[in-house]
């Protein structure tokens, strides 16, 4: 029992990150209807953006977590504009192939600049390192914090979508473009807002990951960014409350895959589910079977 | 009030619309009728800038709006009621109609425009909370009219508003353009019913695979021998 509950804790820290980064994906998704692999390393560029505060400018976990997701929110524009933009009415495919050679860019990139070398985020001070014990049950201040930002983040994502007049464009334009087009919204805008949204969080989820596990390297985001598309798929693409849950889910099963069976199956019983979800059903947990429209 | 001069259209390789031409005059109500695939669905979206022209020139009250982007057209009063009727199907019906005063920013305006379109259609007052997406056909129709209707629009382009519709429901909303242009806004219209079109229209362009061949006032052509055997069906 004991065992289950560290479990399940240790699955919602994990699903919180899982979470954070599977909604840029889904958001992205739902604009421009593009799998966007490069979200996994805006994810690994916020982890970096934070390990960079804290040690060269040394800077407390809040100033460096706001930071980071900045720069992750201008890094996602810019990857628009650049990359994704000049091909607005191009295949999904090329866009889709040109997403992976961003993926790489980003990743290299780093490389070049940081090296491959793994990096160790400075250990946290006073309470932000402290534990607390019940019985056999151990939560990290750092655990809590995790779930914390991101619930946080969730309820602010929500209301931005759901309330105000830019996350009305947003679900205007992920309806139907031409219509939204026809009501004055600025679609180019739109997308721009929504890459940097999805952006922020992934910047948010990397300075989390940087803290509580302790280390970064360049390659960092692409098993998260991968695991976190299944999350997204899970819940069913496009829909945001879909990417919080399938988050959620796919950090709990991995934990105990780890846990109670070997850690060496977590990822492959990730992959199995994505699979088992595309032949079951396609649209995912909150999705609902559409077709396709030409 | 509106002007359009010598547009051509291409898609790809194929030449949809060749040197049409047409005006519009403030308080009128013209439409554009011919069969399917004669361009009057790209017609109205050239005019409304979803489809760039390859050459030619559009005029709103004199200005050259030719070069503006879709959204710089509502600014400048254009509002389109696309053919399918497009609303937004995930937002509730209220959502619908705030998007449709997406640019304004006079709340007070766009309150009383809100009541006005509850008045013209007072179903979507009850059903305002509703997702759009669960309207029949009649009521998302209504919707996409009055989404149109909040931008306070000068002149308004309504695409096959008949489509799909039961016969009197197509009355009702026939009456109701015919009230939002003594209201005083002008309406463009493109329609397959060539009969009821013709009836409420002062003026009419028949469109034939991408060109203008015939055009007058709506009594002219109802009368024409050539458009009540190709269209009229007798």
């Amino acid at each position: 029992m004991e065992q289950l509950l560290q479990q399940i804790i240790n699955g919602i820290s994990l699903g919180s990150i899982y979470a954070l980064i599977a909604l840029g994906y889904t958001m992205v998704y739902g604009i421009i209807k593009l799998i966007n692999f490069a979200h996994g390393d805006v994810y690994m560029i916020g982890a970096y953006t934070g390990y960079v505060c804290m040690t060269k400018f040394q800077l407390g976990f809040l100033p460096s977590l706001l930071i980071a997701m900045v720069v992750c929110a201008l890094l996602g524009i810019i990857i628009e504009k650049v990359a994704y933009k000049p091909l607005r009415n191009a295949t999904r495919i090329a866009v889709l192939i040109t997403a992976i050679g961003v993926s790489l860019f980003l990743e290299y990139s780093t490389m070049f600049v940081a090296s491959a070398n793994v990096r160790s985020y400075p250990p946290m001070e006073g309470l932000l390192s402290k534990t607390f014990k019940i019985k056999n049950i151990t939560i990290s201040m750092h655990q809590i914090i995790i779930v914390i930002i991101t619930l946080l983040l969730m309820v602010l994502l929500q209301f931005v979508v759901k309330k105000t007049k830019t996350g009305k464009a947003m679900r205007a334009v992920s309806q139907d473009r031409d219509a939204a087009q026809l009501m004055g919204i600025d679609v180019d805008n739109t997308i721009s807002v929504t890459f940097a949204l999805g952006s922020t969080l992934a910047g948010a989820a990397g300075v989390l990951v940087g803290v509580y596990y302790n280390s970064i390297n360049p390659l960092m985001g692409t098993m998260p960014g991968l695991k976190a598309f299944v999350a997204a798929v899970f819940g069913g693409i496009g829909i945001i409350p879909g990417a919080m849950i399938g988050g959620y889910i796919i950090g709990i099963i991995e934990v105990f895959v780890s846990g109670y069976i070997n850690s060496m199956y977590r990822d492959a019983v990730v992959f199995a589910i994505l699979i088992l979800i595309l032949i079951v059903k396609p649209a995912g947990l909150l999705g609902k079977n559409t077709r396709e429209k030409v | 009030m509106l002007e359009v001069k010598d547009i051509n259209v291409h898609y790809g390789v194929i030449h949809a619309l060749k040197g049409i031409s047409l005006t519009v005059n403030e308080g009128e109500i013209v439409t554009l009728i011919g069969a399917n695939g004669a361009g009057k669905t790209t017609t109205l979206r050239t005019i409304s800038g979803l489809k760039k022209a390859t050459s030619g020139q559009i005029l709103l009250n004199g200005e050259d709006i030719t070069a503006l982007s879709a959204q710089d057209r509502v600014k400048k009063g254009i509002s389109h009621v696309p053919e399918g009727r497009r609303i937004f199907p995930s937002m509730t019906v209220l959502e619908n109609l705030e998007m449709g005063a997406y640019l304004r920013k006079d709340k007070d305006g766009i309150a009383e425009d809100l009541q006005r379109v509850y008045e013209w259609f007072p179903i979507l007052a009850d059903r305002k909370k509703q997702l759009a997406g669960t309207l029949s056909g009649g009521e998302q129709q209504m919707l996409a009219i009055g989404r149109a209707l909040m931008s306070r629009p000068k002149i308004l382009f309504l695409d096959e508003p008949s489509m799909g519709l039961a016969p009197l429901l197509v009355e009702e909303i026939f009456n109701i353009i015919k009230d939002i242009n003594k209201a005083g806004t002008t309406i463009l219209l493109v329609e397959q019913n060539a009969n009821l079109a013709l009836q409420i229209a002062d003026r009419a362009y028949v469109l034939e695979t991408g060109s203008i061949v015939l055009s007058g006032t709506g009594k002219e052509l109802l009368q024409s021998d050539d458009i009540k055997k190709a269209y009229l069906g007798g």
